[in-house]
């Protein structure tokens, strides 16, 4: 039932909501105008607010030093196939500790989030060696099994949730109709958790795009994501802050648009289950 | 729904591999002449048939890189940038290839690398990192100022004219501070210049048997000396000043003095500087025992033992730190803008003496540092503002917090020498140099 709210409070929240996301908001929009100034205008002290001499050299310079759409496409190739991989592993493995539970289920559940606790440096030296090892090192298919591998729990995690929510009738219904496993899954589970299953790849895609810590640390130039292309435009110096707010822009609009395309789904997704 | 041949897809596209000839991955910091560099590349590919991958990081992400990467032999990398800090422990190692190719071709002339750059990338006499740029600190000063303070700057200042002179040009009124300092903590930032500072003083970091001396009346001097200097004379919050924040201030017309890294003066004298006409140049102050306040920094290429093409690597690095490569820089770029520092011949070139009216302090400021007798009294390590051991930064970055806290006056200075003392005492004792 929906609750009587006055003309003045409505106002009131609009404005807070608009504030904060535009509070929010200002660091991007900050890099978007910066990465149109000069250099000399990015570290200029009092700072301008729009360009006052407009420019797009910065993307030039950018693409000159860097080669972006091979950046992308190993952006893409790992977050995508990352996220396949983990929903190929993740969806059988919700299944069953949502609809086959055993005593050891929620241990099971707490074991997997709880590799999610350790800082990641803690285990970078054996992981380089295993990475070495096997020839991994500064490869896309080597990071797309570590990008996998890292947001395998919350895939996990995510689908149990969903699939928890739909009636464990309708699945026995399918299996007195003589449904196999197999196509109890793809039939009946998959298409009515549509919208949980979309949400986690696309939580997963923008999780693995933005990772940094692996990707630097395990490429060194032919697997680089867009984490790596922006790393490699930051200075101390402060000398190239106009270059790297240019680089940092090409690489977060691809996910922008993703994420601006998509977020019915993804706040759905992220409430699903909130409220019973 | 039919997913399985889309997932197939996807999946056989992220597997797919590269292939290729020879090709080195470089790893290198982020900064101007380095970028220079990555741009020229292409004229080594075209005469070596080489082809170069480039990895360009900030200096704290390659240094983790690199690290991680050497100490697990792990072979991402063929040419790494490194400095002095790094070369003699990973020589020691034995994580480092020798550049004995390097050094026998008479083309690179090893001869000509300043003495004391080949001497912080050798250990016993092999060189194993070869410098592409270098640098030292030195007094940058406005002549203006000067004269209006009724001084003449020597060549080369003690430490009481410093503060002399630094107090007479103090004008709150009109925003001057006598002198600009680093106070921004890290072994790298306030600790880089307060270590060379102190070796001027007599102050060491250890004593032969690693004893930790900042409870020895050197640090002390040293200490008072610095914060005295800052509260008579420096900028307001200067204990969160680095380099870049104090060469802003000094541009800007707000510094009367400032002692820093030498690479610094192209930028002094250049466009985006308001006194450009009005700067001067003197070797870091000294106390007359010896030894002078200024430190020893060079960018260095090097092999590592893991590198699978290290005779392209080792290519590399001769055709990156060549004389020929500071002739094609100075050809497309101008002498101003060629990597400093690094041989005897840039500094005997006419062209580039007219080119930078620092060149002459530069070099002396280089060659009166030593990283093998960095101060009055004998040490157990090698370097000038840091000591060479693994140790060091961890170490060198608390104690630079506790001086920046001294600086900002959260604490005095015998409360932060004794808490330096404790703290590096206990660090050393647990890494098992003192027995």
């Amino acid at each position: 039932m929906a609750r009587n709210v006055s003309t003045q409070a409505k106002v009131g929240f609009t404005i807070g909501a608009w504030a904060i996301a535009l509070l929010l908001f200002s660091p991007i929009l900050w890099v978007i105008l910066t990465a149109f100034k000069t250099e000399a205008e990015a570290i200029a002290n009092p700072p301008t607010f729009l360009p006052e001499h407009f420019t797009l050299e910065n993307f030039g310079a950018v693409q000159d030093r860097s080669d972006y759409i091979k950046h992308v496409t190993n952006s893409i190739l790992v977050s995508v196939g990352s996220t396949l991989l983990g929903l190929i592993i993740g969806i059988p493995a919700a299944w069953s500790m949502a609809f086959a539970p055993s005593k050891k289920t929620k241990d099971i559940l707490m074991w997997m989030l709880s590799t999610k606790m350790m800082p990641a440096v803690g285990v970078l030296i054996p992981i380089y060696l295993i990475f070495r090892d096997l020839h991994l090192l500064d490869t896309v298919h080597g990071l797309t099994i570590i990008m996998t591998l890292i947001n395998l729990p919350i895939i996990i995690w995510m689908l149990y949730t969903y699939f928890k929510e739909i009636p464990v009738d309708i699945l026995e219904a399918a299996r007195m109709d003589g449904a196999e496993l197999w196509n109890e899954i793809t039939h009946v589970l998959v298409p009515m958790a549509v919208p949980g299953i979309a949400s986690t790849l696309l939580l997963n895609v923008i999780l693995a795009w933005n990772e940094a810590f692996w990707t630097i640390t395990l490429t060194s130039g032919r697997a680089g994501t867009l984490t790596a292309f922006i790393s490699s435009f930051s200075s101390p110096q402060g000398l190239f802050l106009a270059k790297l707010s240019a680089a940092s822009l090409l690489a977060i609009a691809p996910i922008l648009i993703l994420g601006w395309f998509s977020q019915k789904q993804l706040v759905r997704g992220l409430t699903f289950g909130a409220v019973k | 729904m039919k997913l399985t041949p889309f997932i197939v897809g996807a999946l056989s596209l992220a597997l797919v591999g590269t292939a290729s000839a020879e090709t080195i991955t470089i790893a290198v910091v982020n900064n101007d002449d380095m970028i220079r560099m990555q741009a020229l590349s292409p004229a080594f590919t075209a005469a070596s048939g080489v082809d170069v991958n480039w990895v360009v990081l900030e200096e704290n992400t390659l240094r983790q890189n690199v690290t991680t990467d050497i100490a697990t032999n792990g072979g991402q990398y063929d040419v790494m940038m490194i400095g002095p800090y790094e070369a003699p422990v990973w020589a020691k190692q034995g994580w480092l290839t020798p550049l004995d190719a390097l050094a026998a071709d008479p083309g690179f002339d090893i001869d000509d690398l300043l003495p004391a750059m080949r001497g912080a990338l050798s250990v016993d006499g092999t060189l194993y990192a070869s410098p592409f740029y270098g640098e030292s600190s030195m007094v940058y000063y406005r002549k203006d100022l000067m004269e209006k303070a009724g001084l003449t700057m020597p060549d080369a200042p003690t430490w009481e004219f410093i503060g002399k002179a630094a107090r007479a040009m103090t004008d709150r009124a009109n925003d001057i501070n006598g002198i600009c300092l680093r106070g921004k903590a890290g072994w790298g930032e306030n600790m880089a210049f307060l270590t060379a500072m102190s070796n001027s003083f007599g102050a060491r970091w250890f004593d032969e048997s690693w004893h930790p001396q900042f409870d020895q009346p050197e640090w002390k001097a040293t200490l008072d000396t610095y914060l005295s200097l800052m509260a008579d004379a420096g900028p307001a919050g200067a204990s969160s000043n680095g380099y870049n924040e104090n060469m802003t201030l000094f541009q800007q017309g707000k510094c009367g003095m400032w002692i820093d890294a030498t690479v610094a003066a192209s930028a002094l004298i250049g466009d985006k500087s308001t006194v450009a006409d009005q700067v001067g140049f003197a070797l870091a102050p000294d106390t007359g025992l010896g030894k002078r306040g200024n430190w020893l920094w060079t960018w260095a290429l090097a092999v590592p033992k893991s590198s699978q093409h290290a005779d392209a690597a080792q290519k590399f690095i001769n055709w990156a730190t060549n004389k020929a490569y500071i002739e094609t820089v100075a050809a497309k770029e101008g002498w101003a803008n060629v990597p400093p520092g690094t041989r005897t011949s840039l500094y005997n070139n006419p062209a580039y003496q007219a080119a930078a009216p620092f060149a002459k302090t530069t070099l002396d400021s280089i060659n009166s540092a030593d990283p093998q007798h960095p101060t009055v009294k004998p040490v157990p390590y090698v370097g000038v503002q840091f000591a060479a051991i693994p140790e060091f930064a961890g170490i060198a970055t608390n104690v630079g917090q506790l001086f920046s806290a001294a600086l900002a006056g959260q604490m005095s200075a015998d409360d932060a020498l004794k808490q330096a003392q404790d703290s590096t005492t206990r660090d050393m004792t647990r890494a098992g140099y003192i027995k």
